[in-house]
C-alpha cells in the first residue's frame, strides 16, 4: 500500500514537471500549429534567469531571488518568444517543416550562446530554505520542492483557464483558432493575437525552466532533455486543449511511475513511448478533439 | 492554409534558405577553433608539432570535456614555454567530438590523415573510446585516453591515464566493507557500457567478501527523473550505495536524493564519477559528506600539484576547479612530450617502445606506464566531499596501484 502511495506521488510529481514544460507548447504548437524546436531552449532561460537573479541578489536572498525569477522568467523567455516570431516564424506560418528545421538552428544557437556566457559545465542553483526537506504522511515521502512544484502548475493551469475563458484577449485568442478567417473578418487583428500568443507561450517556458532547476541540472542543453516529453504530452492531449494536456500529463507521468517501480528506468521510458504508439494509433487526434467551426478540414 | 498559394511558396523558398543559412552559422560557430587552428597546422612546415585535442565541446558530455581539452592545452603550453618537443612548438588541432560517438571516429581519423597528428589527447565516456579505438588501432597513431574507465581493454595503440578498475573501483568496495562496515549495497548507474561492466566487476568481488547486492538499477544517460530509483533504494534498506552515474543526470540524481531526505548520515553513497567540476553544478548542499574514489584531488598534496592547480587557475580564472579527469589530461601530454624527447622522434612504434616503464612527478604523485597495458600505475584515494565544495582524501593506497586491466590477480574476476 505505502509503495503504491508513494509511487502515486512520483506518478503526480512527473506529471506536474511534465505539464508544466508542455504548458506553453499547447500554445505555440497546440493553438498555432508553430512547431518550434527552440522551446526547449526558453525553458533553459528560464532556468539560468533563475541563476543569474540568485548570483546577483547573493545567497541570504533565495527565497526573494527565487520568486523574482517566476515572474522575470517569464517576461525574458516571452520576449525571446516574441523576437523568434518577429524574425522568424511570422515568415513561416502554414509551413511546419520549414519552421522545424529553422526553430532547431535557433534552438542550437541559443545553446551556444549560454555556453558562451555561463559556461559549458553546470551551474549550481540553490533551492530557497523553505523548500529543503518534506513531510512523511502515512509512510508517503513528499518532498517540498515537488509539491511546489505541483502548487505552481496548479497556479497557472487556473490562470490560462481563467485568461481564455474570461478575458476578451482569451475569447479573440479561442476566435483566431477556430476560424481565423472568420476572425479576421469581425475585426480581429489577427496578427497581435498571434504575437501574444506566442509570447504566453514562451513566457510559460520560462516559468518550466525555474520549476525544474529544483530538481535537475542547469546547463546549456538542459532543453533536450524536457523537448520531445513536452511536444508528447500535447500530442497525446490533443492540439490546444488544456483539459487534454493535463489528462495526457497525468497518464504520462502514472504509466512513467508504476512501470518504472516494476521493471527499470530504460524499460519504462521504452514502454510508455509503446502505450504512446499504440494510443495513437486507435485516437490519432489525442485525447481530447478540439471544435473547429468553419469549412476548411 | 493547407493549399500553397504563390506568395506562400516563395516565402517557402525563403524559410528554407534562412534555415539553410542558420544551419551554416551553426556549423561555423561550432567548427571556428578547428578551423583556424586546422589551417594553420596544415600550412606548418617542420618547425611545429601538430597534435589533436578531441573532446565533446558541444551536447551531454560538454559540462565534463570542456575542462579537460583546457588542462591539455595548458600543457602544451607549458611544454612550448620550455621550449617545446625536439626542439619545435606543439600546435594543438582542437575538434569537437559533439557527444557524439561516431562523430568522435570521424574527427578521430580527420586529425590522423588531414592534420597529420604525431598523438591525439580525447575521449570522456567508453561509448566515445570504444568508437575511436578502431581508427587508431586501423591508422597506427596513438590516443591518449584521460578517464578511468572499467577496464577488460587494452589496445597497442591507445594509453589510458584514468585509473582501470583495481586503482578505483576495488578501493572504493574495499572502504565501504573495512572503513564503513557496509554489508549491502544498492548499485545505481548510467545505462551504457561503463556501469554495467563495472556493476559485473562489483557482484563478482561481493561474492567471495560476503557483501550483498540487494539491489541494480540503470537508466538512461541525461535521465533527470530519479524518484522511482530513490524509492526503491529506501525500501531495499542498503547500507551504502556505490554509484556509477555519468553526465548530467549526476545533479538530478544529487538533488532528489537529499530532497527524499536522505543524506551522507542515513545512507552513505560513493560516486566513480562525480569530481570536483560535477560538485560546482550539483550545489554543495546537496552532497556534502558523501564519498567518492578517485586517485587525484584538488587538495591532493605536494609541491606539483600546487604549481598545476595554480597555473589552471591563473589560465582559466581563479572560480575553476581541477580535478581527477582534468589533472590526467594534463599528464597525458606531458607522458608523450617525455617519452617522444627519450625516443628522439615523434614516431609511433618508437614512443610507444620509449614509453615502457616511464616515470613522470604528476600532480597526484609519481606516475610509470605499465610496458604491457600501457596504463599507468596511480595512487588510489578515497575522498569525502567538504562544505567548501573540495574533496578531502578520507583512506587511500599509500603506493601507487599496478594497473590490471583484465584483473587477471583476482581469483574472483576469472570469467568476467
Amino acid at each position: 500500500m505505502e509503495v503504491i502511495l508513494n509511487q502515486l506521488f512520483v506518478g503526480l510529481s512527473i506529471a506536474s514537471i511534465l505539464l508544466l514544460v508542455a504548458l506553453g507548447l499547447t500554445f505555440t504548437f497546440g493553438q498555432m500549429n508553430v512547431i518550434n524546436m527552440a522551446h526547449g531552449e526558453f525553458i533553459m532561460a528560464g532556468a539560468y534567469t533563475t541563476y543569474v537573479l540568485q548570483t546577483a541578489l547573493g545567497t541570504g536572498f533565495l527565497t526573494l531571488s527565487f520568486g523574482l525569477a517566476l515572474p522575470a522568467a517569464f517576461l525574458i523567455a516571452g520576449t525571446l518568444g516574441l523576437i523568434l516570431e518577429f524574425l522568424v516564424i511570422r515568415r513561416l506560418y502554414g509551413r511546419p517543416l520549414d519552421t522545424l528545421l529553422v526553430t532547431w538552428g535557433v534552438g542550437l544557437m541559443l545553446q551556444q550562446l549560454a555556453r558562451d556566457l555561463f559556461g559549458a559545465q553546470n551551474v549550481n542553483v540553490s533551492a530557497p530554505s523553505f523548500l529543503d526537506g518534506g513531510l512523511t504522511v502515512a509512510g508517503v515521502s513528499l518532498s517540498y520542492s515537488r509539491m511546489f512544484i505541483i502548487g505552481v502548475v496548479l497556479f497557472v493551469v487556473v490562470a490560462i483557464a481563467l485568461y481564455m475563458q474570461r478575458t476578451p484577449a482569451g475569447r479573440r485568442m479561442r476566435a483566431v483558432m477556430q476560424n481565423r478567417p472568420l476572425a479576421s473578418v469581425s475585426g480581429v487583428r489577427t496578427r497581435v493575437v498571434d504575437r501574444t500568443t506566442f509570447f504566453i507561450g514562451s513566457g510559460l517556458a520560462g516559468v518550466a525552466g525555474v520549476g525544474i532547476t529544483l530538481l535537475g541540472p542547469v546547463g546549456p542543453t538542459l532543453g533536450l532533455a524536457y523537448l520531445i516529453d513536452a511536444f508528447l504530452v500535447v500530442i497525446v492531449g490533443g492540439l490546444g486543449q488544456l483539459r487534454g494536456a493535463i489528462l495526457a500529463a497525468l497518464a504520462l507521468g502514472m504509466a512513467n511511475s508504476f512501470i518504472e517501480y516494476n521493471t527499470s528506468a530504460s524499460i519504462a521510458k521504452a514502454g510508455v513511448f509503446l502505450l504512446i504508439v499504440l494510443f495513437l494509433q486507435w485516437r490519432p487526434q489525442g485525447m481530447v478533439v478540439q471544435q473547429r467551426r468553419g469549412l476548411a478540414s | 492554409m493547407n493549399r500553397p498559394i504563390r506568395g506562400q511558396r516563395r516565402a517557402g523558398r525563403r524559410a528554407l534558405a534562412l534555415a539553410l543559412a542558420a544551419l551554416a552559422v551553426v556549423a561555423v560557430g561550432c567548427g571556428s577553433d578547428s578551423d583556424e587552428s586546422s589551417s594553420s597546422a596544415t600550412s606548418a612546415s617542420g618547425d611545429t608539432i601538430p597534435v589533436g585535442i578531441l573532446h565533446s565541446l558541444s551536447g551531454t558530455m560538454a559540462i565534463s570535456e570542456v575542462s579537460v581539452r583546457d588542462s591539455a592545452l595548458l600543457a602544451i603550453d607549458e611544454i612550448n614555454a620550455a621550449g617545446g618537443v625536439l626542439g619545435k612548438q606543439l600546435e594543438p588541432v582542437v575538434e569537437d567530438g559533439a557527444s557524439d560517438w561516431p562523430t568522435f571516429a570521424e574527427k578521430a581519423q580527420k586529425l590522423i590523415s588531414t592534420d597529420k597528428v604525431a598523438a591525439t589527447f580525447g575521449g570522456w565516456t567508453s561509448a566515445s573510446r570504444k568508437a575511436m579505438l578502431p581508427v587508431f588501432e586501423r591508422n597506427k597513431a596513438l590516443l591518449y585516453y584521460p578517464v578511468q574507465y572499467e577496464g577488460l581493454e587494452s589496445s597497442p595503440y591507445i594509453f589510458y591515464t584514468g585509473a582501470t578498475t583495481n586503482q578505483q573501483i576495488i578501493p572504493g568496495l574495499e572502504f565501504l566493507k573495512e572503513e564503513l562496515e557496509a554489508k549491502t549495497l544498492f548499485l545505481v548507474g548510467s545505462d551504457y557500457v561503463f556501469p554495467r561492466t563495472a556493476n559485473k566487476v562489483i557482484k563478482a568481488w561481493a561474492k567471495v567478501n560476503d557483501v550483498e547486492i540487494v539491489g541494480e538499477e540503470y537508466a538512461p544517460l541525461g535521465n533527470t527523473e530519479y524518484a522511482t530509483t530513490i524509492n526503491k533504494i529506501k525500501q531495499a534498506k542498503p547500507d551504502a550505495v556505490f554509484q556509477t552515474i555519468n553526465g548530467d543526470s549526476n545533479v538530478a540524481f544529487w538533488k532528489q536524493f537529499k530532497d527524499a531526505g536522505l543524506d551522507s548520515e542515513t545512507l552513505p553513497v560513493i560516486s566513480v564519477s562525480t569530481s570536483e567540476d560535477e560538485v560546482k553544478g550539483v550545489g554543495i548542499e546537496n552532497i556534502v559528506g558523501q564519498y567518492v574514489a578517485w586517485n587525484y584531488y584538488q587538495t591532493t598534496e605536494g609541491s606539483k600539484n600546487e604549481a598545476f592547480v595554480k597555473a589552471y587557475k591563473e589560465k582559466y580564472g581563479q572560480d575553476r576547479v581541477t580535478g581527477d579527469p582534468i589533472e590526467a589530461g594534463y599528464v597525458s601530454v606531458h607522458l608523450w612530450a617525455l617519452a617522444v624527447e627519450k625516443a628522439g622522434t615523434t614516431d609511433v612504434e618508437k614512443v610507444k617502445e620509449a614509453s615502457k616503464g616511464l616515470e613522470f612527478d604528476a600532480p597526484e604523485g609519481k606516475v610509470t606506464i605499465d610496458g604491457e597495458n600501457q596504463h599507468i600505475y596511480k595512487t588510489a584515494r578515497i575522498g569525502q566531499l567538504q562544505p567548501d565544495g573540495l574533496i578531502k582524501e578520507v583512506s587511500g593506497s599509500d603506493e601507487p596501484i599496478k594497473p590490471d586491466p583484465f584483473l587477471k590477480t583476482y581469483d574472483w574476476a576469472t570469467g568476467l
